[in-house]
């Protein structure tokens, strides 16, 4: 088990969506990521428990590239994993990002 | 005086050690015709069997002669020994228990997938010499060469009273087994499952079989060809879309070849709801080189299918196929026969395209399953991951890929598609994406000459992961063609260690495509886009004649 905060820059702020959404689930393999309003509109706030040890680099790498490719100010994630591939963290997030604006539009 | 020497040289010696064999089952009255009992069998083996003999044991990643093999475990070391095993597989715990009996001084094979790590460790201990690990159409032409089997002990599924045999579904490698043996002054012996008093057809005749027995218990086969789509991931519905969009509808191919595991069962499972909504139904994948896949059944049954020849068979298909005559080769008794040979031989030579899975690739694009402390072998997929040299018959498919590879100018021909599926990284975060293939530690441990190379970065022409799909064929250098690997390896270490400008520029260029660039929206990488999510609605897709083995049954 480990866990840890991330805040990082955002290239834009959060557009008006429906809060909090969940998706995913928390079981092999997989994640669930929760999606509310955060405290700071230029920056998203993560926090990661994971059950896997000693990937940070790699966890941060892919939230990095989120927070690049969405407008993601003023959003907190929370973000509890059971093991998750890079692959599915990165389908997941883009997935709850869609869909939180998407119920919104 | 000369003619009269070439007339007395002994012309004849395999036939007449072969008559000597023979004799000695006489002798013991181990046999009536050609039907052993099979309390007889240990002690008929060795009768026939002699020191240094190149013995076949029929066995392939689906059907065993586990009988035959048990009866062999049980045989005098003293008697059976110093055997050269020329097979498929080493699959059985059987196979090694012989080698550890020290009866076995060496091996030919292709796979040995359970028994890997056995295997590496009597090598290393040098127990046993490995001559070859072949690929399965390797090791059959050398039945015709320099390997040919002086005792073959096959699996059918009947005889009847005069020895003939029938295969049926499962014929896989016995034609090529027996011919070899059964024409070059071998023994062939056959277990059967039953005896009848007619055989639904003739699929080996008895002039060719020495002995058959009854098994106690019908031969095992192995259902290895059945993905439960309840397994199928997200990520392998998003690459089964890019595979589909990218490469099947780009190059329009109707011929091809899919490896085993969930990447190929997740695109067998999108042709009737992706394909079918990108109007590609007719367009790609008609005509297969495929065993008979469960997962197959919702395309054959939406019409996309024309064709398909089987390696072996599948358990729990056989109604199913037997009901699809314009699909499968039945013969006139209305059963299937396969023919592990044949439908290799078509793989390699009349599809354009093969698409599997590994567990490492290479900056280079080789790719292979090998690792350290396992000798597993390749089966079948250097053969199908291979452009054939030999192809000389054009397709718009073979064509188009031989345009993008010769696009500077010389001799135009066409190239075969060899792709590699893989997610960036597999379970337990071991990454697809390396600097070195384990395989070079496995070689310099049991001392092989080269490192075991799956499919060759040479052959390999497009490679699919998460990331989207990288075009080997239009890299300019081992430069480009290193950095669109690096380009698709996502967050392993070799994808973090990318040059992103170029990167971008061979995206610009078209030799990386993500799902983006390629019009597919990810939200859409769903289970809901499977035509079957779990193994009932295979069943319930099959109009109920798919019928599958026990432990796939959760209902």
């Amino acid at each position: 088990m480990e866990s840890f905060e991330l805040i990082l820059p955002a290239r834009g702020p959060f557009p008006v969506a429906a809060l909090p959404t969940l998706r995913g689930v928390v079981a092999s393999g997989n994640l669930e990521v929760l999606l509310e309003p955060g405290q700071t509109p230029d920056a998203c706030a993560i926090t990661v428990n994971t059950s896997a040890q000693g990937f940070r680099t790699i966890w941060e790498a892919v939230l990095q590239d989120f927070a690049e490719r969405h407008p993601v100010g003023g959003l907190r994630l929370s973000i509890n994993d059971a093991g998750a591939t890079p692959a599915v963290v990165s389908l997941r997030l883009d997935q709850a990002f869609d869909a939180c604006r998407s119920a919104q539009s | 005086m000369g003619a009269n020497d070439i007339n007395s040289q002994d012309w004849d010696r395999l036939t007449r050690n072969r008559s000597e064999r023979l004799a000695r089952v006489s002798v013991l009255a181990l046999a009536r015709g050609r039907r052993v009992a099979p309390e007889h069998i240990t002690t008929l083996l060795e009768a026939v069997i002699e020191p240094g003999d190149r013995v076949c044991i029929e066995g392939n990643n689906q059907k065993q002669a586990d009988f035959l093999s048990r009866a062999l475990v049980q045989t005098d070391p003293e008697k059976v020994k110093e055997l050269h095993l020329v097979q498929s597989v080493l699959a059985l715990p059987e196979h090694v228990d012989l080698i550890e009996r020290g009866q076995v001084s060496r091996i030919d094979f292709s796979f040995s997938g359970p028994q890997a790590g056995r295997l590496a460790r009597l090598v290393e201990s040098k127990r046993i010499t490995i001559g070859a690990i072949h690929t399965y159409l390797e090791l059959f032409a050398r039945y015709f060469v320099d390997l040919t089997p002086r005792i073959a002990l096959v699996a059918a599924q009947a005889a009847d009273r005069e020895g003939n045999l029938y295969t049926g579904p499962n014929t896989e490698d016995t034609p090529a087994i027996v011919e070899a043996t059964a024409f070059k002054g071998g023994i062939v012996i056959a277990q059967v499952n039953e005896i009848v008093d007619k055989l639904p057809r003739v699929d080996i005749p008895a002039d060719w079989v020495n002995f058959y027995v009854e098994a106690p218990t019908p031969h095992y086969v192995e259902p290895l060809f059945t993905r439960d789509p309840a397994q199928i991931t997200e990520t392998q519905v998003l690459m089964a879309m890019i595979a589909i969009k990218g490469l099947y509808a780009e190059y329009g191919i109707t011929r091809l070849n899919h490896g085993i595991g969930f990447d190929t069962a997740a695109i067998e499972l999108l042709l009737p709801t992706y394909g079918e909504e990108l109007g590609l139904k007719g367009k790609i994948c008609t005509h297969w080189a495929l065993n008979p896949h469960p997962t197959l059944i919702p395309a054959i049954e939406a019409g996309w299918v024309q064709s398909v020849h089987c390696f072996g068979s599948e358990v729990g298909m056989e109604r199913y196929v037997s009901a699809r005559p314009d699909i499968f080769f039945i013969g006139a008794d209305g059963n299937m026969r396969s023919n592990r040979a044949f439908s290799q031989a078509a793989g390699h030579y009349a599809c354009d395209l093969f698409i599997g899975s590994t567990l490492q690739i290479d900056l280079e694009g080789n790719s292979s399953t090998a690792t350290k402390g396992r000798i597993a072998g390749f089966g079948g997929a250097p053969n199908m991951g291979s452009d054939p040299r030999g192809r000389r018959h054009a397709s718009p498919t073979w064509l188009k890929a031989g345009r993008e590879a010769r696009r500077h100018g010389g001799m135009p021909r066409g190239q075969k598609l060899v792709v590699q599926s893989v997610e960036t990284f597999r379970e337990h975060m071991a990454p697809a994406f390396v600097e070195r293939l384990d395989a070079w530690d496995l070689a310099e441990s049991v001392g092989m000459d080269l490192p075991p190379v799956m499919i060759y970065g040479e052959d390999l022409t497009h490679i699919i992961t998460e990331e989207g799909i990288a075009n080997l064929l239009l890299c300019d250098s081992a430069e480009e063609r290193e950095q669109a690997i690096r380009g698709v390896a996502g967050y392993t270490p070799v994808g973090l260690a990318r040059d992103k400008r170029m990167v971008e520029n061979l995206r610009d260029r078209g030799v990386i495509r993500r799902p983006e660039d390629l019009g597919i929206d990810k939200r859409r990488a769903t289970r809901d886009l499977l035509a079957a999510r779990n193994i009932k609605e295979l069943v319930q897709a099959s109009g109920y004649l798919y019928d599958p083995p026990q432990r796939f049954r959760n209902w």
